[in-house]
Parts: structure tokens; sequence; C-alpha cells
């Protein structure tokens, strides 16, 4: 295995990752400030693809159907939080779980209703296609590297936003003492609502860029939602800190399994079940992290107690 | 925050509440007294959900074109899940009584429900499915395969490939039965060597990492089987890496569902199919402007097969009744109808002895579909047949 196709796989992680740290940043952050468990944040993801795509078939052009995806997704984010979500957060995990599990359904029918059961075309700018030479001769995807840069973009607005801004004081406030913040005159009820909406709109986001290089169907967001959990579980729930460690972790380690175990078993056994038992293991492996993570940090990595 | 609390409830909440889903959509011939009941388990929601629609839609219109008033069709949903497809069946062999199954799309589904099901004394008729396990030594007398046995079409790639010229072939699919088939159907008739070899998760959308090994292999070639969405992330994720090795692959990942959402990447690819909507025949050229017109689409090979499917179990009903089982497999066995595919008969085995053909991705105004090139395997038999005892 040369080091030039190491690298790549290293920044194949780290888009992995990034993209995995807009879905989670959005979840932790709603869990964070509201602790309630949002289910159909993989939904709001679909919600931004679809849009996306719809714009895209629609008008032609990449950079409206992104602010389609985050419009839409921040949309139908304030919408539902309006009129189910507000209802939620006095009651107990379970309950939240049962309500957003039936958003889930209700997003995902709609959207066939709107959309059809086959998936739907959106392909990446013309602009951004193509591969650049970086340096020492790797060749990677630009489209891949734009993600790359505008998740780290991402990241440095949102830590600039709760640690800079008064909105981020108010948040980083309501995840500390929810009714003294009430008390002390700020209107909790459009805090909640903005963060939601805000939560969505990079579940939209993330939908919308993924989308361009996958299928854009109905139920893509579920896979994501679970590995968004994993993220959050690992990272300490609540931290965006967290969110960003975490989903890098869990990229790098992902891609890195997928691409090393079955070398690695390859230099012991024969090379068709070598690929069977190291693939097998590959796709385990982000669970054995979380695991090992939580045997030594329970509360995750940036998590408080 | 309890962590246990939240990571128990969130895992135990998308595991047993997706059981929840198992929403039934009941789709119904006119049926007096119930003369013949075939229950169809197939995806309809979720990640695979094109295949089994299509499946649905074809057999639902071989079955409304036969103006049979006999037959009754219940049709649900297993989400490609296992666990689902099971309860199901259950459901459909204890209370719905059905006499007939078919309709599953995937063979770790089919293995899941097959074996019960034909014990239990149920005849399954599969339109998509064929894995190997089912058509050599665990053959069964109730169980026919319409469409292939799993290798046949990656035996046609890997025969197609040769003949190419080509000869340091990357290989890759998902690791779930049909993709181990698929695998090990095309080395049996590719006689070139391996760039690299790599199975995926089934379901998995990025395929970066792999894209990088393909790169890094100095292969000339590549093959891959990734039905559904994930040939669809694979294709996109291909053209925009800036490799430029020919491509070749079964019929899965370029049919007539997901072509237009991959778009131009998939254009002048070459794919082993055992059927194409230019196959000239009578009974073909009716299926396709009959699809399109009942559904505003063009059909699949999926659709094909469901029409198929239905069309063999119509022409044993006019042979002899379900209730006299041992005339009606009798019957089955005969396969006398039209297939779209032209000439079709089954081995010993009750799987398909046919041509398979090579097709190319081309694009037909704004349409992006297939045509054939050659003739890739002709009346090919998959090799598991000489273990069935049938």
């Amino acid at each position: 295995m040369s080091t030039i196709l190491l690298i790549e796989q290293l920044l194949n992680g780290l888009q992995f990752g990034v993209m995995l740290f807009l879905m989670a940043a959005g979840l932790t952050l709603i869990f964070g400030v509201m602790g309630l468990i949002n289910l159909a944040h993989g939904s709001l993801y679909m919600v931004g693809a679809f849009a996306a795509a719809g714009v895209a078939g629609w008008t032609g052009s990449f950079a409206l159907a992104l602010v389609a995806s985050l419009a839409a997704a921040a949309m139908f984010g304030a919408l539902i939080e309006l009129t189910v979500i507000r209802r939620l957060y006095k009651r107990d995990h379970l309950d939240q779980v049962l309500a957003t599990f039936a958003l889930i359904l209700i997003f995902s029918e709609g959207t066939r209703w709107t959309f059809g059961s086959f998936p739907l075309f959106l392909n990446i700018p013309d602009m951004l296609s193509g591969t650049v030479m970086l340096p020492g001769g790797i060749e990677y995807s630009l489209y891949r590297l734009t993600i790359i840069g505008i998740g780290l973009a991402v990241a440095a607005g949102l830590f600039l936003l709760i640690s800079k801004t008064r909105v981020g004081m108010r948040i980083r406030a309501g995840e500390n003492d929810r009714e003294m913040i009430s008390a002390l005159g700020v209107d909790i009820s459009v805090l909640y609502t903005l963060v939601f909406a805000l939560g969505a709109a990079l579940a939209g986001l993330s939908g919308a860029l993924v989308g361009a290089i996958q299928s854009v169907e109905v139920g893509m967001g579920e896979p994501v939602l679970i590995l968004a959990f994993v993220v959050i579980v690992i990272g300490g729930i609540g931290s965006i800190k967290g969110a960003l460690a975490g989903a890098i972790l869990v990229g790098v380690t992902d891609t890195m399994g997928r691409t090393l175990l079955p070398v690695i078993f390859g230099s012991f056994m024969d090379p068709s079940a070598a690929t069977s038992v190291g693939s097998a293991l590959a796709s385990m492996l982000i669970y054995i992290l979380m695991a090992g993570v939580l045997v030594f940090k329970p509360t995750g990595l940036f998590g408080q107690a | 925050m309890d962590l246990k609390h939240i990571v128990k409830l969130g895992c135990g909440a998308l595991g047993t509440a997706a059981a929840a889903l198992a929403l039934s959509t009941a789709a119904m011939a006119d049926g007096h007294g119930g003369k013949v009941k075939i229950g169809m388990i197939t995806t309809l929601t979720g990640g695979g959900a094109g295949l089994g629609i299509d499946i649905r839609d074809g057999f639902m219109l071989a079955v409304d074109q036969s103006g049979n008033d006999n037959i009754e069709v219940v049709v649900e949903d297993d989400q490609r899940k296992p666990e689902i497809a099971v309860q199901l069946s259950d459901k459909m062999i204890q209370s719905e009584k059905v006499d007939i199954l078919t309709g599953i799309v995937w063979s770790n589904l089919a293995l899941a429900v097959v074996p019960a099901a034909t014990a239990q004394g149920k005849i399954y008729i599969s339109p998509n499915a064929g894995p190997t396990q089912l058509a050599g030594k665990g053959c069964h007398a109730n169980y026919f395969n319409v469409a292939w046995q799993n290798d046949n079409l990656h035996e046609a790639a890997g025969a197609y490939t040769n003949s190419a010229g080509l000869s340091n072939t990357f290989i890759l699919a998902p690791n779930y039965p049909a993709g181990q088939d698929a695998l090990k159907g095309f080395k049996r008739m590719y006689e070139g060597e391996l760039a690299g070899e790599v199975y995926t998760k089934l379901g998995q959308t990025d395929y970066a990492a792999e894209i990088a090994q393909i790169r890094a292999s100095g292969a000339d070639s590549v093959f891959f089987f990734l039905p559904g969405g994930m040939g669809i992330s694979f294709l996109k994720q291909y053209a925009g890496s800036g490799i430029d090795l020919p491509v070749v692959g079964p019929a899965f990942s370029f049919d007539q569902g997901i072509l237009q959402a991959v778009g131009e990447a998939a254009l002048g690819v070459k794919n082993t199919s055992q059927w194409s909507k230019d196959i000239d025949n009578v009974t073909n050229a009716a299926f396709v402007e009959s699809f399109e017109a009942a559904y505003g689409r063009l059909p699949s090979l999926y659709a094909s097969q469901g029409f198929d499917a239905a069309n063999l179990i119509i022409s044993a009903l006019g042979k002899a009744d379900v209730a006299d089982q041992e005339a009606f497999l009798a019957a089955l066995r005969e396969a006398d109808f039209a297939s779209v595919r032209g000439d079709f008969r089954f081995g010993n085995n009750q799987h398909p002895i046919q041509d398979i053909y090579v097709r190319e991705v081309i694009q037909e105004g704004d349409v992006f579909t297939n045509k054939i090139v050659s003739t890739g395997l002709s009346a090919h038999q998959d090799i598991y047949a000489a273990e069935c005892a049938l």
C-alpha cells in the first residue's frame, strides 16, 4: 500500500467525517439545548436533498439548489418544532422517540407522494467536477475537497456563533439552566425554534451536498442518522466540539478500516476470504470504537457528567 | 444526561419501530371465492423500493391483462429486512392461507423465507433472487426461479470481459449472498488477472475508499455489482474521480429505474442482461408498450421478471387446479407461456436456461436506456443444476 493511497484515504475519511459533522452538529445542538432526541433529523437531511434535486432540475443552478436545501430544511424544521416538537420538551425520551419516529414515516410517505419512488437526479456542478492535483501527486476529487472546505467553514462559523454572539450566549445559557434564562426575560420558545431550524438547515445542507454524489431517494436519511448518533455519543452529547472530533474520528476509522483490514487479513489468509472477513469486521469497527470510548469516557470525549 | 438510556432508546426505537412500519399495501385483483391466492412479499419502501415496485407493477400488469378474475394477489412490503419478510410469510401462510408465494427481491431475504415456505408445502416462484443455496443441493420441487440463478449475469460479464480483450480487472460487490455469488460467477468465466477484489457493505453509499483503491491498483477495467441506489452512488462518484477505465457490470446497476438518476455517467457502459426492451418478439413489444401506457415509464428488467412470473403462474392455472399440487407443479415445469425473453425453459433445478445479452447504455432523446450489442452466452444454464437431485 503506497503512501499516496494512504493520504488519499485519509482525505476520504476526513470528507466523510465532515459530512457526518453537519448532521451531528444539529442533532447534538438540539439535544444539548432542548434535551430532545430527534429521530426525524434524518428526514430533514432527505428534505434538503430532495429540495436541492428539485430546484437543480428546475433551474439548473447548483448554488440555488443549495440555498433551496437550506431554506426548505429550515422551514420544515421550524414547522415541526412549532406543531409537534414543542409539545415534547417536558415529556420523557420514550415519548420523544415515538413522536419523532412518526415524523420519519410522515416525511417518507409525503416525499414518496410528491416525488415518486424512484431516485432523483442531482449532479455536481460543472465548475466543481473533475479532479485536482494536490502536492505530492495526489489526484483528488474537487467536489469532495469542496465538501471538506464547506464543512470546516461551518464548524468555524458555529464555533464563532456560539462563543462570540448574543444568540450563542443564550444558547449556552439555555443549555445550563433553562428556567433561569426564561426568568431573565429571554423568550425561550423563540430561541428553541431558532436552534431547531438551524440544526435542520445544517442537516438539509448536508443532504444536498451528499445527494450530488450519492442517490437522492426516500429513506436516505436513516443510515446517516444512526452514524450521527454514534458520532454524538462518542463526542459527548451536547458538545459541538465533541461532534466535530467524533465525526472525524468515525469518518477516518471507517474509511481506513475498509481499506486496511482486508489488506491486513490478506497477509495471512486466502485473498477472497480475507476481503470477506476484513470487510465484515470493517463494518463493525465504528461500533467497537464507540464501545471503547464509552469504557474509558462514559460521557463521551467532550461530554459533561 | 443519562447516556446509556439515550443510546438504548435510540437504537431500540430504530430497530423495533421499524417493524411497525410493515404497513400492508394490498393490491387485489377481483377475487371470487379465491380460486388461487398469491402472496407477494417485496420491497416497496426504503432504499431498494424501485426494484420491488417494478416487480409488483409488472406482475399486476400480467394479471390484469389475463382477465382471469380467479386470481387474488396480496402485496406486502418487506422493507428489505429479513426479519420482516419472515413475519410476513408466516402471516401469509397461516392467516391469509395463500397458495403461492412470490415477490422477494433480495437473496438474503429469499434464504430466510423460501426454505420454510416450501417445507410447509407452499409453492414459491422467485421473480428475482436466485441464491446458489436454492439452486444446487437445496433445490426443491416447490421452488421455481423465473429470473436467473444469481451467478448467471455475472458469468456473462466475465465472458464479455475476456472477449473485449481486458485482462486485469478490479472487481467489487456488496458483502451478502448475492454479492458473493456475483464475484464467484464473474471469476468462473473470466480468464485474466484480478487487480483487486473488494466486498463493500450492503447499503453503502460512499465509495471514495474503493475508488482510491481502483486508482492505485493499475487495473485495466472495473467489474461491479451494486444494485439499486448503491450503483447510482458508485457510478456518480466514479465518473467524478477522473478514472477512465472501462466499466462492466450486470444489468442491475443499469436498469431503467436508476439510469435517469445516474445520467451521463453511465453512457457507453456494457452490461449483461437476460432481458432488454429491444429483444425482438411480439410479447416483448406488447409488454413494453402496455407497461409504458399503464405506468408512464419504461419497464426495467425487474418489471419484465414480474411480468414473466405472473404469466408462468397464469399458464399453469390454465392447465391444472392449484389444489392438485402434483399436476400444478408439472404444469409450472412445462413453462408453457410466451416469455418477453423469447425462448424460455426450465432446467432440472427449475431455474431458467436462457440467452444472456450484452447491452450498452445509450441516450434516446432525453431518456437513458439500453440496447443489445451482442449475445453473451447462449442457452446458458447455471452450474449448480448438476448438484440438484430433481
